[in-house]
């Protein structure tokens, strides 16, 4: 197997991004943004499957009002994500082999990422935006929540850390 | 159609860059909460104050419409635990929604546990939300900026997040250095 690749220095992407997100700032007035795409797209379904329910709760209303949740503009962006993420790690030699059994994760840690994933969706919903949405995008604008929800992420990040040091040896 | 055009481009620039810095592995995001790993500190630093400059120097020029911006309205409550809530989330999965999906495009099964709990996570609270939404929509203050807040000229935040973010790049500069 391939030795990965190493990663490229995280001042100079870091900048790259935010020409990025500044791109996106002149080209659509707003920034850039991943949990609402998720939030769409369970609306979405939701209305799909049990159009009742759906009507009945303000939040997936709020995602519906506005055309398809399936070609919602973040929606868009996500997908292309997934493409430009791919594109990169296949040209950088970086690309993992899910399935190959030295690169796989622990279960543990599989387990651990479906619940993280969930107190994140829960706790992006709350705060109207995740990394990205909100604290990127929103303390790029110097908006006070955005600069609330950062420190708050990062304080219960560093006090919950130990208690999962089993998790990342 | 533009507008989903500039959506897809925006999202391969913007899935590119987090690849690039190696915002798709777990354990490297999770390193930052043990101050093994800097990268995530790094790459936000750079990017927000690369963009915050960019965004304050382009309206200075003439060549951004402030107004035209959206900032994302402040409901300090929900914004303050809901950020707790996701700061565990993060140590826990060792990434964020947008490197989540990074993590899948580069082969790794974490990305899609991640998504899997994340599809869980608002669908909960859609179903959920009649219970919620007094506490969602409580404490709000509108699109609350750090200028109009502190009343100081907007120029004068600018250069107070711009010596912070640098003076915290070059702390972590040397903390590297040193070892």
């Amino acid at each position: 197997m391939r030795a990965c690749r190493s990663y490229a220095d995280a001042h100079a992407t870091g900048v790259c991004l935010g020409l990025v997100l500044l791109a996106c700032f002149a080209l659509t007035g707003q920034g850039l943004g991943a949990s609402g795409a998720f939030a769409s797209v369970a609306s979405g379904a939701v209305a799909a499957v049990s159009p009742n329910t759906a009507v009945h709760s303000a939040w997936f209303r709020s995602y519906l009002q506005d055309g398809s949740p399936w070609t919602a503009w973040l929606v868009v962006e996500i997908a292309g994500v997934l493409v430009g993420a791919a594109a990169s790690a296949a040209i950088a030699g970086r690309m993992r082999r899910p399935l190959v059994h030295t690169t796989r994760p622990a279960r543990g840690r599989l387990f651990a990422a479906v619940g993280g994933g969930m107190l994140m969706g829960v706790g992006a919903a709350l705060a109207r935006g995740c990394t990205s949405g909100l604290a990127l995008s929103g303390g790029a604008l110097l908006s006070v929540g955005a600069w609330i929800f950062m420190m708050a992420l990062f304080t219960a990040g560093f006090l919950a850390a130990p208690l999962l040091r089993r998790l990342w040896p | 159609m533009n507008d989903l055009l500039i959506a897809g481009g925006i999202g391969v620039a913007f899935g590119c860059a987090l690849e690039c810095a190696g915002l798709g592995d777990p354990p490297k995001l999770a390193g930052q909460f043990y101050l093994r790993d800097f990268t995530v500190l790094k790459v936000m630093l750079s990017a927000m104050l690369t963009a915050t400059l960019g965004v304050f120097w382009g309206a200075r020029l003439g060549m951004l419409d402030l107004g035209a911006l959206y900032v994302p309205e402040t409901y300090l409550l929900p914004q303050g635990v809901g950020g707790l809530v996701f700061g565990v989330g993060f140590v826990l999965s060792g990434l964020c929604p947008g490197t989540s999906c990074v993590a899948l495009a580069s082969g790794r099964i974490e990305g899609a546990a991640t998504i899997l709990g994340l599809f869980a996570g608002v669908l909960t609270v859609g179903l959920a939300f009649p219970a919620i939404e007094p506490f969602y929509r409580s404490t709000p203050h509108g699109p609350l900026t750090l200028q109009s807040l502190t009343g100081l000229p907007y120029g004068v935040v600018v250069a107070i997040v711009t010596v912070v973010g640098v003076s915290t790049l070059a702390w972590i500069a040397k903390r590297e250095a040193g070892r």
